[in-house]
Parts: C-alpha cells; structure tokens; sequence
C-alpha cells in the first residue's frame, strides 16, 4: 500500500509517493531546480549532496540540497528563479 | 650567476607590490616585481578588499583619503571582475556613548571634506533592515567602496606589464641589500633599488624590520542578495584594530556584488600557522551575529585566515631604509592594504624620483622608527 | 526549532555505506559504545541506497541488520562539517547541530563520481551515472525513458542493470575505455569468481543492449533539457535522441574530512597501515577514500578498522589475507578505467567547467594553477568547494588541488558559531 504525500513546488501543488525525494519532486514538476549565475536552468547532477544543483528554499530555508531530502506532507519548495533577488 | 640591470626591483606581489610596479612603469622606470606564488596570493587574497577612510590618526586619515580618491579616479578603467562598489560605509552604533563617537567622526571628517550622514535609529533600520533592532543609530560614509583585491591586484600587474614591467612569479627571494636582490635559487638581480613590499613576510626579506604578523578570519556565505547593503562596521573596530596585544574580534561584514557576505574580523598576535582558530572563529561569528541575528540560519561555505603585515604604531612603512639606501620599504600596511596601495605606491614613486609628493611623507617613513642610521 | 545534541562514543564512524556499516557493527559487537553517521535519509550509502529491503543486494539487508542488532547508534540525515577540537566533530542537519565526541574514529565518507566537461553537459536531466540511479531510488519515474549511459568505469553496467530493471530503455552504453582493456578486466575477474558471476549476469541481463567501447559522447542538445546526445563510437559520429543522459567517469574518493583531520594523503588516497589506521592518531580510514576497489574491499577494510578501533588487533589480523586479495580488484579497476586524452579536448572556450561560478573552459585555460585560477576566476569557490571542478581540472590541466579549510560542507553560521564543550562522561544510551 503506498501512501501519498503532497507538496508544493513554486505554488503549485505536486502529489508523489512517499519516499521520493524533493529533487525528484521538482523534477516531476517539470521545473528546473535553480538557475546557475549567468541564468542557466540546472537540475540535479550527482544525486548524492555534492555538486549542490539541486539546491532549493525549503519552508523559506535557502540553499537547502533537495536531493537528499524526503517530501513530507505539506512542505513548501520554491527553485531559486522563482526567490525573489 | 646571472646579472641584470633594473632601476627598480619590487619584492612582493601583492596589491602594495602591483601598485608600485604599475607606478614605476608608469613613471618609465626599468622595473622587475617578484613574488613567491602567484599574483596577490598573500593578505591580498584574504582580507576584505574595503576602501575606506580611517580617522585613528590624521596621518592614517590623510593616506586613507588620498587613496581612496586615486582608486576614485581609477574606478572607470577598472574591469569588472574587480567587482568595485561604492556601497559605502556604516558605522553601527550600538548605544547613546557610541553615538557621541559618531558625532566626533561626523565632525572630524566634516573638516575635512568627506561627506558623511548621521543615522538614527530609524534611518539606519530603513538603510540596513536586517541590523538587530534597538541600535541607536550610526554613521553613513557613502564615498567607502569595496572591491575584489586579487582581480585588483592583477589588473594592476598586467598594466603594469604593458608599461614595460616584467614580472617573474615562483621564486623566493633570500636576501636583498646593496643595490642586489638574490634569490633561492642562486640568481642575483642588480637594481638601483629595492622595494620591500612583501607584507607580513616583510620582515624575512629585510631582517630588523619591526612587522608582527596579525592573524585574521573570515567567513563567506552562500549568496543572499540584498541581506546587506553598504559595509558595516562597529564602532569598537578601532578599539581592535588599536589593541597591541591579545586577541581581539570586532563586527565587520560586507556585500559582495555576488550575493554572497563576508564576515570578519578578528586579529591576534603569535599565531604563526594558517589553520582556522575555532575558538577565535566562534567569537567572531558571534560577535556577528548579535549585530546580524539573521546570520545564524544563514549557510557560511568557507572560512579561512590570513596574516597582516602590522607595526608598532600602526602606520605603514614608506620610505627608504635606514640600514640600507639602496632598499625602501612599503609595508606594515595592517589592515588597510588595499585602500592605501595606490596612495603607497605616489608616495613611493615621489620619493624614489625627487618628485614632490602630494601629502607630506614624513609620518610613514621608516626612518621615523629607525634605532640607527647609515650616513652617506 | 533549533536543537542541540551532544553525543559521546568510543567509536565513531562517519558514513553509512559498505564500510561504515561494517565498521560499526563489528565495533558494537566488541560491547564498545559506537555512533554512525551519514547523510542520506537512510543507511546504505551510495551502491546499497534505498536496499535496507536487500532487493537487489542481500548483502545490504544483512549489515542493516547486523548494524541495528549491534547496538550501534545510528545518526541519519547528519552531515559533519568541522572539527572544533581535537577528538570532537560538528554535524549539521536541517533543523540543528550536534557535536560528537570520540576516543577513536572511523571515517568511511566513499566516493563520488568524476565528472568531465563537455557542450551541453549543463543540461538538465544529464546526470551522473550513479547520480541518474540514486534519482531513480528516490522515485524518479523512468520507465518508458529513454536513457543514454556514458562515460566509464563498472558502474556504468550496474547503472544500465538497474534502469533496465525498471523499465528505462537504454540505446546505448558507451564506455571510453578501449575494448583490449576491458576484454582484459573480464578476463583478469578470474581471480574474484564471484565478480564473474556478477559480470556474467549482468551480461545476461543486458542482453540487447549495445555496449560500444572507445565512445564517449561529445556534446548534448536540448532545450530546457536534454533531447538528444552526440556521441563518439569507434571514430564515428552518432546522435541518439534520449531523455536522460547518465554519465560519470569512474569515481573519486571523498578525502575532504580526512584532509581536514590531518591525514596524510598519497595520490588522492587516504595513506593507512594494516590497521586502517591513518597518519591521524585515533583516526581511521575504510573503504573507497583508501582505494577505489568496490564493495568487497569496503566491507573487509571496514571490519579491520572496526575491529581494530574498539582494540581487537588479532581479530582484525583475521581479515588480512581476504583484503590483500581483494585490493587486487581494485588495481585492476584503476588499470582498466584510465581516463583516455580524448576526453581533455570535448569543450569548447565557453563550456562551463565550474558550474557553481558559471567559470567557462577558456577563461581557466589562461591560467597555469588551481589556486591562481580559484582567485581570479572563483572556480571552486563555489558550494561545492571543489568537488565537481576539482577532479576535473586536475585531469584536464594537471593542476594540483588546494588545502582542505572548515567547513568540509557548507554549514549555517550558528552551527560554526556553536561553543565546543567539555563532554564529561554522559554515556550515551544504546
């Protein structure tokens, strides 16, 4: 039996399975997860916390490695482009 | 054994280094710098790359605004990644007794035509939102810059290379004197003179020289734009920067154009070795943080140390000698490397070519702090 | 909500793969009071992530729960990121710190993938090999996907496996090594049969799918994501639409902490004696930061270092003969998988190689070290500190890496800020 949990990206409500990640969430989203310093949309890479592409605000926390982070119910994950600069 | 004739040999690659250089190609004299690692590897890599008037004494002030005016004029040939800008300075007061301080600098600089502005509390937590609330004001020095000194320094070096520089990187230098500068690997260059400028390992090259080495942090964080805006300071910095002896920490944080804040201060004498000291890291992001509570959530990527070139009466060293009158020095800069290496670099040139210098000479020169001297 | 832990182990290990595992469970077992470390949500580290189930590796679901019988605390989702004091680390995770005291410890950070420049390798959805399957783990959809896997080294074929295995449709693996070296890799495996049993079904396995040596591939196109990948295969040119490109380049070993704590390094390895024991005291090292050589070697050196933390020299020495012959395998990966010069002239001036600072091939190439480079341009500077770009520029100019300053990982201020204490005898309960 698998449970569902519910996230938003940027706003918009995204619906996984629970155990996926939140780099995996954003990647459903079909949305990059930041944009790189000359403004190119990045994703993650390494998968494992190291290359830090993955980085997201979480529940307003900047600069937080998505990829090895589970979603929980409720989080709020908004892609650097998206942040206010 | 190789000779080679110069006008002039710079020991020292670093900001003071290239300015001088730059300077004396400038001023078309034969000119050679040398530097042990790459361009502006030393305190030019650590430190803070503030450009800022200092009042601690009205020679530190008169050498601080002289060159913060140089690099005023320099800033439109100035490439972009030497990230100039003018963000200005804010001495953050904490309390009604540092508010008296801010009136005596507003005063001080007043006479002397730095434009300043006094803030109340109000106006400094509209100015810098993210300051801990119940400050009781401070003092805005809009002229202050902040640039990114190892872009500065090698700007500088490669101008100074199309003026005809050379420049030779790698090489340590053992021992100069004489009109000779030799180096570890058995070379010798003849020169007419020989400028020190190798900061805190000033006292290395010339033996003698009263430089402390003085150890300082900093940390750099992720990028947080907007978190600050002008380069905030203390008013305790000079209660710091003052004290001879002990370890000492003091709030001092700036914006880079990345996004990213640098955090510093801190200095400490007898610490010879580069690693990070935790117990001094604490203090001084602790010290941050009650100024910046916003700090603490915020993610810091690297710290690191480096070593400034300090002297006993916290004035640089600019002049000629007295052991040697073929060796000038231009070193014992402390804290205040970048600002006044343009201004360090006239000063030095003038004397070097008889030229009058544009403010008097007399406070820096080393023959001020010399136990003996060498008649000609 | 900040919290603040304090925790006090004879033993603690840092990193919960392979070899931190088996250090663990074989220190526990000692009656010694042990702590383990990692940073993912789970145990298991990179290869076995996500198999505490054993669905694919029994081996995994059997340390898990030789770990959890142990009696050894497990600490997931902790990062350390500094040394405060001697014989105390700090770890960080997203809602407060810890510090962590020890009498001996036992690092087992592993590896992570090498990564090299090429147009278009910015793109998302190109990811590492290991980096698309750890994605995969944590619930990225991929059956139907088309999938490209790229670069060299056995994780490709165990990558390949398991995407397969999960219904991703693979066009293509290329491997750059040539096929006399790999043809010399199957046949040297006689030495671990076990490793011919695997190479054999997984050559089973992947019936069907095209493995090509000497290809690598030379650029990536797309849009907001990668649509298709130019390759290189045996001096021709290819171009494969996909919808994911898996690429890494063999791995290196994570030796940032240990460099950190004062061990001494050769070659890019973590130098230790027949005891795991680094050049630290009290610091020992298991697994791929000694030496790239897969999970056997991991697990046989993480019981060593166990073992030999918690003062059991002569079980230890137990396991010396079965690692000698183990180091072997990991001889012959380093033999086989040599990065070849093509790979050096894939970017053009304005690829980015450092992806943290956007720093692009030609404005590096200017410059004639790491550190001059670092300074001027802000390569490695970064969050990553060096991780992605380092290992690259080390193999496209030579450059030599730099010192290894505090944080390891990027921490938040208060967690640096934090007082180091004196941790006077609180055990920690089991």
């Amino acid at each position: 039996m698998h449970s569902e949990v519910t996230v938003t990206v940027n706003g918009a409500p995204v619906v996984v399975p629970s155990g996926t990640s939140v780099a995996v969430a954003i990647v459903m989203a079909g949305q990059a997860c930041r944009r790189s310093v000359s403004g190119e949309p990045r994703g993650p890479l390494c998968g494992m916390g190291i290359c830090f592409e993955c980085c997201v605000a979480i529940n307003g926390n900047r600069h937080v490695r998505s990829c090895q982070l589970l979603c929980e119910q409720g989080m709020e994950v908004a892609t650097e482009k998206c942040i206010d600069e | 054994m190789r000779n080679t004739a110069y006008d002039v040999a710079v020991v020292g690659a670093g900001i003071v280094g290239a300015a001088c250089t730059d300077e004396f190609a400038r001023r078309g004299l034969r000119v050679v710098v040398i530097g042990e690692d790459i361009v502006g590897s030393g305190a030019t890599a650590a430190g803070m790359g503030h450009i800022v008037v200092m009042d601690d004494s009205d020679a530190q002030f008169a050498l601080t605004r002289y060159s913060q005016q140089l690099w005023q004029g320099l800033r439109p040939e100035l490439p972009d990644d030497v990230e100039y800008e003018q963000c200005g300075t804010i001495w953050v007061a904490a309390d009604e007794e540092e508010m008296i301080e801010v009136q005596r600098k507003r005063a001080y600089y007043g006479e002397r035509g730095v434009p300043t502005e006094v803030l109340d509390t109000k106006a400094l937590q509209r100015l810098e939102p993210k300051l801990r609330s119940g400050m009781a004001g401070g003092l805005l020095v809009p002229q202050d810059g902040v640039l990114y000194p190892p872009c500065a320094a090698l700007f500088l070096m490669e101008r100074a290379q199309t003026r005809g520089a050379k420049l030779i990187l790698g090489v340590r230098v053992a021992q100069i004197g004489e009109g000779r500068l030799g180096l570890t690997d058995g070379t010798e260059i003849a020169a007419e003179i020989i400028v020190n400028a190798a900061g805190a390992s000033a006292a290395d090259v010339t033996p003698g020289l009263e430089i402390k080495k003085r150890k300082g942090h900093l940390v750099i964080t992720d990028r947080y734009p907007g978190f600050v805006r002008h380069q905030l300071v203390e008013l305790g910095y000079l209660k710091s920067a003052h004290c001879m002896s002990g370890d000492s920490v003091a709030f001092n944080v700036q914006p880079r154009r990345t996004g990213q804040v640098l955090i510093g201060s801190s200095r400490q004498y007898g610490a010879e070795h580069k690693q990070v000291d935790h117990s001094m890291l604490v203090r001084m992001l602790q010290r941050a943080q009650e100024y910046l509570p916003g700090l603490s959530q915020m993610s810091a990527v690297r710290t690191w140390t480096g070593f400034r070139a300090a002297t006993p009466d916290k004035l640089p060293l600019i002049g000629q000698w007295s052991g040697d009158k073929s060796v000038f020095l231009a070193t014992g800069h402390e804290g205040l490397g970048i600002t006044t290496s343009l201004g360090t670099a006239r000063l030095l040139a003038d004397q070097i070519s008889g030229t009058k210098p544009e403010i008097p000479v007399e406070p820096y020169l080393p023959s001020r702090t010399a136990k003996e001297y060498v008649h000609a | 909500m900040n919290r603040e832990e304090r925790h006090h182990f004879d033993v603690l290990v840092i990193g919960g793969g392979p070899a931190g595992m088996a250090a663990a469970a074989c220190a526990a077992e000692c009656g010694v009071r042990v702590g383990m470390v990692d940073d993912n949500p789970s145990l298991g580290g990179q290869i076995w992530r996500g198999e505490s189930d054993g669905q694919h590796h029994p081996d995994a679901s059997k340390w898990v729960r030789r770990v959890r019988r142990s009696g050894a605390a497990v600490l997931c989702g902790w990062r350390v990121v500094h040394q405060p004091e001697e014989g105390v680390l700090l770890a960080e995770n997203l809602s407060g710190f810890c510090e962590l005291k020890y009498g001996k410890l036992v690092l087992a950070p592993g590896a992570r993938e090498r990564f090299l420049p090429f147009p278009g390798w910015t793109l998302p959805n190109v990811m590492g090999a290991g980096g698309l399957q750890a994605m995969v783990k944590c619930g990225l959809p991929i059956r139907g996907k088309r999938v490209i896997v790229a670069g060299t080294g056995p994780l490709l074929l165990a990558v390949a496996d398991y995407l397969r295995k999960h219904g991703a449709e693979i066009p293509l693996i290329c491997e750059q090594a040539c096929w006399r070296s790999l043809a010399k890799f199957g046949l040297a495996l006689v030495r671990w049969p076990a490793k011919i049993v695997q190479g054999l079904r997984l050559k089973f396995d992947l019936a069907g799918v095209p493995l090509a040596a000497n290809s690598w591939p030379l650029a990536a196109h797309g849009e907001t994501t990668v649509e298709r990948v130019t390759v290189s295969r045996a001096g021709r040119v290819e171009d494969i639409p996909c919808d994911y490109l898996a690429c890494g380049f063999h791995l290196v070993p994570n030796i940032e902490l240990p460099l950190l704590l004062g061990c001494a390094v050769g070659n890019g390895c973590v130098q230790v004696n027949e005891f795991q024991e680094t050049t630290s005291s009290s610091v020992f090292c298991a697994g791929e930061p000694t030496s790239i050589g897969g999970v056997e070697l991991a697990l046989i050196e993480g019981q060593i270092a166990g073992l030999a933390a918690a003062g059991r020299t002569r079980e230890a020495r137990a396991w010396f003969e079965k690692r000698k012959k183990a180091r072997g395998f990991a001889q012959l990966l380093d033999r086989t998988f040599r990065l070849r010069t093509e790979l050096k002239s894939l970017s053009r001036s304005e690829t980015v190689v450092c992806r943290c600072e956007d720093v692009s091939y030609s404005r590096l190439r200017q410059h004639t070290c790491w550190r001059s480079a670092k300074l001027h341009t802000r390569c490695g500077m970064g969050s990553c500190q060096g991780r992605v770009c380092g290992p690259m520029t080390q193999f496209l100019f030579k450059w030599k890496p730099d010192s290894v300053r505090p944080p390891v990982f990027p921490a938040r201020v208060e967690s640096l800020a934090a007082l180091a204490r004196q941790l006077e005898g609180q055990p920690t309960a089991k």
